[in-house]
């Protein structure tokens, strides 16, 4: 620490900081437009012109590019400083359009405020103002007015820097000086929604905001991000019962301000016509609408009928990672006490262990990558599946000099950061791990690389067709390298929540291994033995075992990679009961199907891949008649008898406070009130019962799918794709890219192929990759008209017909 | 008062000086075959004891500036060809017609400084001048004056020739490391980025002027004594004056700093052309604010003496304006240029000097007010604090304040002329606003 004086006042503040922060961490306010505290400084705009005391007598100097040093004397509020910002904002309004009534920003813009706060009053030009066309999209989401821009570089800054797709730019010089794309290339990055939330003025908008509401008019809550694992903090904002824009909340924990633009502009789903309103029964080939009363009592009779005539254990529930962890908490307390069935999984056949993903002892943190010396990311396309994540990693590598090894059967979205980019074939995996431990050949770098720590693992499944396994081997390697970090991930909304509470065949709530003898308090009369995962649930549905399914938000026709047992087991159940917001394809199927509240029309609380315990909140009302599901689930267990008595999600969230030892003492209180940023379960001093330790001996465990052919299937997510929820939402609808097929060059020559191939039948657009593994072939999942692939590791490719 | 030192060869012959067969007959590359033996204290010592001060138009002394290079490694040196300060046109004639004294100077500059990469960047508008200095680069690799071990010894120097794409602001050294680097044209910001200590590729960075180089092969092929009896004790050497404008000679000239203006301009460059009167003169390009007769014309030229009045030499420009000149349409002129020439990064300077532009442009086509000369003021003093000199600027770098110097010498030395044009004017609509 340091002391400075400014405008007369000593405070102590962090030697080296810039002066703009430091003197806003310790009360002073100094006016800037292109300064951004997780970007570099570039002192452009010159806002924050302050007078320095030096050596040379005062100086008008930016305090966004001067650190501080001890003694400095600093005057913020001068006559020469009010002055030379005076002078600045007349500049910057010499040309802006002054459009406020009709701009989106009008309300929260920081050149009206700064205006009001340090502005002139009128503007002394009587020239034309500069004119350009306006507004121009730059993407399917984004557009730009080129008259409101101040030219402070924050977007071009932030591709740069931070997204690393420098797909915006300046052009020319002076007053002509523009910010624009460069012809026939689009702004299409995963990221561009954070520009126009970083835009000081209405240059950039949002199409799916754009003339939708007035910031006055808004209601804001704090909430977390749904669609992604990595707990990115958003304000939710709301007019007239409607959700109308998400923005990014600087959680230095996790999303440091940022989104990806799936997370960002995905809520549209919220307000579809679609939603599912009213409590729906089968009848013939389609479904009619019934009170809740009819629903709830036909489904309790039904469970009840099968637990009667096939007992507990023949029905089983899936989903619930789309829920909170109360919602998931109803769920694990009704099937294990209200039905008795063990047979519960939130994984749709996508995942990884329970045990590694929630319980993995000396788990780390995101926030490990800052001080990270190399980082290892031997998991999907961190781009594709955790875009926040990938932000960070970026950074790491990028802003902060750490040495990034990425594994993968493809080059991945930080090909451009990574000094170590490994490829190799699916199924090959374990082989490459043993050459990575031993170092061996071209692999000693790599294995250098990892011995300097400290090290940030992150390892998931590379694709759905690898074996789950692999990633629990290369978690046993990756703990043993120095002072290392470790994070599981995968990509499901609340997965990580759901499974600590429970909603996992070998885990009950809290984070304690089922199957054991350890009393869990308040679970007496629970069934806590180790029960069917979701293949084996389908397995077992599909050949009688298992006679009714419960779907909590989960749509295994599209969700789990093998399609076709997902249907051979909705065929051949007796009964189907679905929780749902939409009528999806499963849900179809269903029974009965009862509407569900989706995210922003409930409160309680998530979890995070770090498995951080985070507050969301309800700012709207749902649809018609539509119920949170713990509320469902409870009403249900007492049509069967078998009350749960649950009176409210925070009464939930109490019981799970008391009953589910590794979130001991995480209440909504805290969680309000004082760790806005959320808490890493379990809290200190609070013990974990199960802690995780994987082995390299599960190498025999397990596959991806059935080899059918001579071709490794690499089959990949891509952000955008078939899901219900990107479906549903306008503005990202129609962003996936459908399904492709990718080769090796070498390949595609050796087989002939040009323009389309056949895989395993399917006659899909080829592309080249050269960084694909030779005997590849990578499909993107779930795109759009994309082929039923999910079953297998290996498949067969033959030239297209017609290419 | 003209000199021949620099310009002894190209006078002495002007067919061929640019050759390498010429140059080697004239004594060339024997200051640099013997610098390469000397330590890097030594050289930097002799370059300090000359006295030789930049002449890109900062006028900081080289020998100073090279004893501040950061000891990281690499480091580069880079020349500064990119001449383009209006007025100024003296690079060219040494780029053109002497370019081995630039590469001998580079030799010498590069060990000096224990740099075994040299960029030479000079403006796109000099093709010429450019494909002259490109032979004799490659006449100096061929004869191994450059590449692997030059001269037979073990120093490997590399120089690389980079033509600019028409920026002038790539003639401000943070800027024209950028350009070298591939990225736009902008003033980098200082600090921290001091090419010094983080210039080229982030690198320690000597930037010189072609002028300040081509200085070296004398002042070590003819000794310190030399160099310094040539001229001014203070502003050592000779220097290379552009003159323009309204003279009877126009042209480059090798002169000595302490003769005076009346000298410069009436004396070397033939007085004002038809007889008419001397109204005022630019005494070091564009950049400088304006120096009138009944002032200034009988000081010394010297870097302190002109500094103190307010301006400065500069790159050694002068612009010569007579009597009949419209002062407020050169002061627009040159307001113009800077304004077509900002970067565009920083506000002050590219809405500021648009801005005086286009009040200047009404004042010159009849819409003038009375409020214009305190406006053109008060816009000037939110460019450059104070409206002082040396500037105090709220800009990133001095283009800004450039365009004050003219506004400012205008409403100083010709406010009359402001306010004729005002009160002759008949107030008209501009751009759809009544002024």
């Amino acid at each position: 620490m340091v002391t400075i004086t400014i405008d007369g006042t000593e405070v102590q503040v962090p030697a080296g900081e810039l002066l703009i922060k430091a003197a806003e961490d310790s009360g002073t306010y100094i006016p800037r437009f292109c300064w951004h505290r997780r970007m570099n400084p570039v002192g452009m705009c010159r806002m924050c012109l302050v007078e320095v005391e030096g050596p040379r007598g005062i100086m008008l100097t930016p305090s966004c590019t001067m650190p501080v040093n001890d003694g400095m004397v600093v005057h913020t509020k001068s006559p020469t400083v009010e002055k030379a910002q005076e002078g600045v904002l007349e500049f910057l309004l010499l040309n802006h359009p002054l459009d406020c009534p009709v701009c989106d920003k009008g309300g929260e813009c920081p050149l009206q405020d700064q205006t009001l706060s340090h502005g002139p009053g009128e503007s002394r030009m009587v020239e034309e103002k500069r004119h350009y066309e306006k507004p121009i999209p730059i993407s399917d989401l984004v557009l730009l007015d080129r008259e409101r821009c101040i030219l402070c570089a924050r977007c071009v800054r932030f591709s740069e820097e931070i997204s690393g797709d420098p797909l915006i730019e300046f052009m020319d010089r002076g007053n002509a000086a523009e910010v624009n794309t460069f012809p026939d290339e689009p702004f299409a990055s995963y990221f561009s929604g954070n520009t126009v939330q970083i835009c000081p003025v209405g240059a950039l908008t949002a199409s799916a905001y754009r003339f939708r509401a007035r910031p006055w008019d808004l209601r804001e809550v704090a909430s977390v991000n749904p669609l992604t694992t990595t707990g990115d903090g958003v304000t939710v904002q709301a007019s007239q019962n409607e959700v109308l824009r998400f923005l990014g909340v600087d959680n230095d924990a996790t999303n440091h301000g940022w989104l990806d633009d799936r997370s960002r502009f995905g809520f549209e789903w919220i307000a579809s016509p679609d939603r599912l309103a009213t409590p729906l029964a089968k009848s013939g080939d389609g479904h009619t609408e019934v009170s809740w009363g009819e629903a709830l009592g036909a489904a309790a009779e039904n469970l009840s009928a099968v637990i009667e005539a096939h007992g507990p254990g023949a029905v089983a529930a899936i989903g619930g990672a789309r829920g909170t962890n109360e919602d998931a908490y109803a769920l694990a307390s009704f099937m294990r006490s209200s039905v008795g069935s063990p047979n519960l999984d939130a994984r749709l056949d996508d995942g990884l262990g329970t045990h590694l993903l929630s319980s993995l002892a000396g788990k780390g943190e995101i926030g490990d990558l800052e001080t990270a010396r190399t980082v290892l990311v031997w998991a999907a396309d961190l781009k594709e599946e955790h875009p926040v994540l990938y932000l960070r990693v970026r950074r790491a590598a990028q802003e902060l000099g750490a040495t990034l090894i990425t594994v993968h059967p493809t080059a991945t979205g930080l090909a451009d950061r990574a000094t170590h980019t490994v490829t190799y074939r699916p199924g090959e995996g374990h082989d490459l791990l043993d050459r990575l431990r031993a170092g061996s050949g071209d692999l000693a770098d790599v294995r250098a690389a990892l011995d300097e720590g400290p090290v940030v693992a992150i390892v998931g499944r590379t694709g759905l067709a690898e074996d789950p396994a692999l990633a629990e081997a290369v978690t046993a390697f990756a703990r043993d390298l120095p002072q290392a970090s470790v994070l599981p991930v995968v990509r499901r909304a609340n997965t990580y929540g759901a499974i600590d509470m429970g909603v996992a065949p070998d885990l009950l709530p809290g984070r304690v291994a089922a199957g054991g003898d350890a009393g869990h308090t308040g679970w007496e009369k629970a069934d806590t033995s180790v029960g069917l995962d979701t293949r084996g649930i389908l397995e077992a549905a599909a050949d009688g075992r298992v006679k009714a399914l419960l779907l909590v938000g989960a749509d295994p026709l599209r969700d789990v990679p093998d399609a076709d047992l997902a249907a051979r087991a909705l065929d051949a159940v007796d009964v189907v009961i679905s929780i749902d917001c939409f009528l999806t394809d499963s849900t179809a199927k269903a029974d009965i199907v009862l509407p569900a509240l989706g995210f922003t029309e409930k409160e309680g609380t998530v979890t995070n891949l770090e498995g951080r315990v985070m507050k969301v909140n309800r700012i709207v009302s749902g649809p018609g008649q539509a119920r949170a599901d713990w509320s469902i689930i409870d009403d249900l267990a007492a049509r069967m008898g078998r009350p749960l008595g649950f009176e409210s999600a925070e009464a939930i969230s109490l019981a799970i406070a008391e009953h589910a030892p590794a979130y001991g003492g995480i209440t909504w209180f805290l969680l309000d009130w004082k760790e806005r940023d959320g808490v890493v379960a379990p809290r200190d001093g609070v013990e974990q019962p199960l802690q995780y330790i994987p082995t390299t001996s599960l190498r025999a465990v397990g596959s991806g799918g059935a080899k059918r052919g001579g071709f490794a299937l690499h089959l990949g997510r891509l952000l955008y794709d078939d899901a219900v929820l990107t479906r549903q939402g306008a503005s990202i609808a129609d962003l996936a890219p459908g399904a492709y097929a990718v080769l090796n060059p070498t390949d595609a020559d050796r087989i002939g192929a040009n323009g389309h191939v056949e895989v395993d039948g399917h006659r899909l657009p080829l592309r080249r990759d050269a960084s694909l593994a030779e005997g590849t072939v990578a499909v993107p999942f779930n795109q759009p008209d994309g082929p039923p692939l999910g079953g297998s590791s290996h498949v067969d490719v033959a030239p297209g017909a017609g290419a | 008062m003209i000199v021949e030192a620099l310009t002894r060869r190209m006078n002495a012959h002007p067919t061929d000086s640019h050759t390498m067969e010429r140059y080697l007959e004239t004594g060339g590359y024997e200051a640099a075959r013997g610098a390469i033996t000397k330590t890097r204290d030594e050289l930097v010592e002799t370059v300090k004891e000359s006295g030789v001060i930049g002449r890109g138009g900062a006028g900081f002394p080289a020998g100073l500036k090279w004893s501040f290079l950061a000891p990281a490694r690499p480091a580069y040196l880079v020349v500064n060809g990119d001449e383009s300060e209006p007025g100024t046109f003296k690079d060219r004639q040494l780029l053109e017609r002497d370019p081995h004294a630039m590469v001998e100077g580079i030799i010498i500059a590069a060990v000096a400084n224990e740099v075994h990469h040299a960029f030479v960047y000079i403006r796109g508008e000099y093709p010429k001048p450019a494909r002259r200095v490109q032979q004799a680069v490659a006449d100096a690799y061929a004869k191994g004056f450059l590449g692997k071990g030059i001269f037979g010894g073990d120093y490997d120097l590399d120089v690389t020739v980079h033509l600019g794409a028409g920026a002038y602001i790539c003639g401000e050294e943070t800027a024209l490391l950028n350009s070298l680097e591939g990225r736009r044209g902008e003033p980098r910001l200082k600090p921290p980025y001091f090419p010094a200590a983080k210039g080229l590729y982030m690198a320690p960075t000597i930037v010189n002027n072609v002028e300040t180089i081509s200085n070296l092969p004398y002042i070590f092929g003819e000794g310190v004594d030399w160099y310094k009896g040539l001229g001014h004790e203070v502003d050592t050497g000779t220097f290379l004056m552009s003159i323009s404008g309204h003279v009877n000679k126009p042209g480059n000239y090798e002169v000595v700093h302490g003769i005076t203006w009346r000298e410069l301009i009436y004396g070397v460059a033939g007085g004002i052309r038809d007889g008419k009167e001397l109204k005022a003169w630019v005494p070091g390009g564009a950049s400088a604010p304006w120096f009138v007769p009944e002032e200034h014309l009988d000081l010394p030229i010297t870097k302190d003496e002109t500094g103190k009045q307010g301006s400065m030499l500069g790159s050694g420009a002068v612009i010569v304006m007579d009597e009949d000149t419209d002062m407020v349409a050169a002061a627009e002129r040159l307001v113009r240029f800077f304004a077509e020439e900002s970067c565009g990064q920083c506000t002050p300077c590219r809405e500021g000097t648009t801005w005086l532009d286009l009040i200047l442009q009404r004042v010159l086509h009849g819409g003038g007010r009375e409020q214009d000369i305190d406006l053109l003021m008060d816009v000037s003093d939110n460019i450059s604090v104070g409206l002082g000199w040396p500037p105090k600027q709220t800009t990133i770098c001095p283009l800004g304040p450039s365009a004050v110097s003219a506004t400012l010498s205008l409403v100083k030395h010709f406010r009359h002329e402001v306010e004729e044009h005002i009160g002759r004017g008949t107030p008209v609509t501009i751009s759809g606003v009544s002024s």
